[in-house]
């Protein structure tokens, strides 16, 4: 009878386990991380026959190994924050706005289009200041339709926004050829080339500053506003239970509506970092899948915007050290997304081991 | 001309059909599977590298077998998805883990699989062929119904498509009648509309998850293989799938987690995605702006459908969220 029932026994169960302290679910992650390297190790070894060693060596002397590349990956780190971090509100209001690419693609487009019409027809701090207005604007409210649908007729905001990511890469399209330059390039080249009109300043010798600076001032901001402003109390009330919300008398509508109108507002800011700031032109792959990457690394942060600094750190890291590895040792471009994904999965799935324990079967027997 | 855009819109329809089928099924159980477009990368890809090894296995082109030249990929194919569904199952199910986060690392990592092999296939088995085309293999996946060529526009419509066409308005079908007519099918959607209740019955809500979502995929995946092997003549070009899969996302709600209705939903969607092709005068930018329509439709149908809130039009109700058992 008694083996009988310890048959019934699962050989585990699961717990939910109480917040664990700090150093404990970082040394889970840290771990995670260490497994998702050793397997990515192991992968790169058998396609290219390299010692794991070396394949490690590369990449963090692509990721460091100059000037410029540390420079190039501040850049990438501090454009995948600026997303990561227009997201984070919406996220914490449980709004999924996968739209983000879109966002900031709209911005970008608003920027563009400003310096090819107003370009030398207005001087040149008066247009950098209409393409600030215009990107955030336009970023804003591509983020503002889902939302207004979602606060009026509960509209599923996970497709909404992603849909409105094609319609921004049409429109991006349908511009592109409109201002191509030259004549039946169908894309646009660098804008105001000679008289740099519209591009924004330089701080000293360094192309990549000012983004840096920005994002930074945007991180602090974030954070303060997250964590210390009524708004930020109140989108964390509604992400937690909309039924709370309601019933403490905040108004759930306007809450969800401005939340997103800021989500969107700095993604058009990442827009005009990446138009204005950095590429100087406009391309449907702008972007570049910072959109989608960004919510895995507010996820990863778990929302915290100081967090979100090295989240976004590893995966910029990730990107630049995997592109040197299939460089030097000849692979597809793409290796890096396999090497992202599989240390995601790894990322991703600690979690668990954060916020639920396994009991196992206890050996000895029950003492009547 | 309508016969022929009818046809094209048919084959742009297809892998779209085999997509959303394979998140119909998954969405039911509760999963919303955000990894689709990355396993439709996989499902391609994985019967490429089985069609590729085996046609470079050949002495002659004509030593092709005509079963093992179908079979070979199609299995690779579905094998591929499966381990990517089985990923994605393990992560969101067994571990709890956030699924639109877990379904944007699938569809990061597919598609960088997928454009991976696409581009260094060739270099990996030293194989002195200059570009994938799996001329032969396509061959046998296109070849149509008999009299196809004979019938007129009749034909036309209806007979000239390869197999996995007709294949995938079957299998739309099948589930369909599997959702709504059968006990497994009944179990599956209460897993997705309430875990906890479907938990009290007796149903292993693990174990139904864990199937919808990899036959799901593996569905899926066979939409990337029709891509490659019937539309893409075999040819595999990287990011040539483009935002497809994103599409058969979308159609699942055009078609209101409804297999059969989504079988006139995609052919209308791929008639929209190539419309512009057909509309005579277009200057090309003007083509981009049409482009827009697919995704256009899609959100004017979401609006629709919430504006109208009728209960038998949502989707599962505890869709994208995890189950654990000891939460109240």
């Amino acid at each position: 009878m008694n083996s009988k029932t310890k048959n019934h026994e699962p050989l585990f169960h699961i717990a939910k386990r109480d917040t664990l302290p700090m150093y404990k679910s970082w040394a889970i992650r840290g771990l995670a991380i260490l497994f998702a390297l050793i397997v990515a190790g192991i992968v790169t070894m058998l396609l290219t026959g390299e010692n794991p060693l070396k394949v490690y060596s590369t990449m963090v002397s692509g990721a460091f190994g100059s000037s410029r590349r540390i420079w190039s990956l501040l850049q990438s780190l501090a454009m995948l924050l600026c997303v990561s971090l227009a997201v984070t509100p919406a996220f914490k209001m449980r709004f999924w706005n996968i739209g983000a690419e879109g966002q900031v693609l709209i911005g970008g487009l608003a920027t563009a289009g400003c310096m090819i019409t107003l370009g030398d027809k207005i001087p040149n701090a008066l247009l950098i200041l209409v393409m600030i207005v215009a990107s955030i604007v336009a970023g804003a409210i591509w983020a503002l339709i889902p939302a207004f649908f979602k606060a009026k007729f509960n509209t599923n905001e996970t497709l909404f926004t992603l849909m409105m990511n094609y319609v921004a890469i049409q429109l991006v399209s349908y511009f592109e050829m409109l201002w191509e330059n030259p004549k039946g390039s169908s894309n646009i080249g660098i804008i105001n080339q000679s008289t740099h009109a519209g591009w924004l300043p330089t701080i000293g010798n360094f192309e990549y500053l000012l983004n840096v600076l920005v994002v930074l001032g945007l991180t602090i901001f974030m954070y303060i506003y997250l964590k210390y402003s009524k708004h930020g109390y109140e989108l964390t009330v509604v992400g937690e239970s909309e039924n709370t919300a309601r019933y403490i008398g905040l108004n759930v509508k306007k809450v969800i509506m401005r939340t997103m109108l800021l989500s969107g507002a700095v993604c058009g800011i990442a827009g005009l970092l990446l138009v204005g700031g950095t590429n100087h032109t406009i391309t449907t792959t702008t972007a570049g899948g910072r959109g989608f990457t960004a919510i895995m690394v507010s996820w990863l942060a778990k929302f915290n915007p100081i967090y979100m600094i090295l989240t976004a750190f590893l995966i910029a890291f990730l990107e630049a050290g995997s592109g040197a590895i299939s460089t030097v040792f000849g692979l597809n471009e793409s290796f890096a997304d396999i090497i992202t994904g599989i240390i995601l999965f790894f990322i991703i799935g600690c979690e668990f081991f954060i916020n639920y324990k396994l009991h196992f079967r206890s050996r000895h027997k029950e003492v009547k | 001309m309508v016969a022929t855009f009818i046809q094209r819109a048919v084959m742009q329809g297809i892998p779209l059909l085999f997509g959303s089928t394979g998140e119909i099924i998954t969405e039911k159980s509760g999963n919303l599977n955000l990894g689709i477009p990355g396993i439709m990368y996989v499902g391609g890809i994985s019967g490429v590298i089985g069609a590729f090894l085996y046609e470079n296995s050949l002495a002659a082109p004509e030593d092709a077998n005509a079963f093992l030249a179908i079979s070979i990929p199609l299995l690779c194919s579905i094998l591929g998805s499966l381990i990517m569904g089985l990923i994605y199952s393990f992560l969101t199910v067994t571990l709890r883990a956030n699924q639109n986060v877990t379904g944007l690392a699938i569809t990061t990592f597919g598609v960088g699989f997928g454009n991976f092999f696409g581009g260094s296939l060739i270099k990996l088995v030293d194989s002195d062929v200059p570009s994938i085309a799996l001329t032969t293999t396509s061959n046998f996946f296109r070849t149509t119904l008999p009299f196809a060529g004979s019938t007129g526009w009749f034909g036309k419509i209806f007979l000239s498509y390869g197999f996995l066409a007709y294949a995938a308005i079957i299998i739309a079908i099948a589930c369909s009648i599997f959702l709504n007519r059968t006990r497994g099918g009944l179990h599956l959607r209460a897993v997705g509309e309430n875990p906890a209740t479907a938990d009290a019955a007796g149903i292993n809500v693990e174990r139904t998850k864990y199937l919808a979502t990899c036959v799901g995929s593996a569905i899926a995946g066979l939409g990337g293989l029709y891509y490659v092997m019937d539309y893409a003549n075999g040819v595999w070009s990287n990011d040539g799938f483009g935002d497809r899969g994103w599409l058969a996302i979308a159609l699942v709600i055009f078609a209101i987690w409804r297999p059969s209705s989504s079988i006139l939903g995609s052919i209308l969607f791929g008639g929209l995605y190539i419309i512009y092709l057909f509309i005579p005068g277009l200057a090309l930018r003007t083509q981009e702006l049409f482009k827009m329509l697919p995704y256009v439709v899609t959100i004017i149908v979401l609006i629709f459908v919430s504006i109208r809130n009728k209960k038998e039009n949502q989707g599962p109700q505890s869709l994208g969220l995890s189950y654990f058992r000891e939460e109240r």
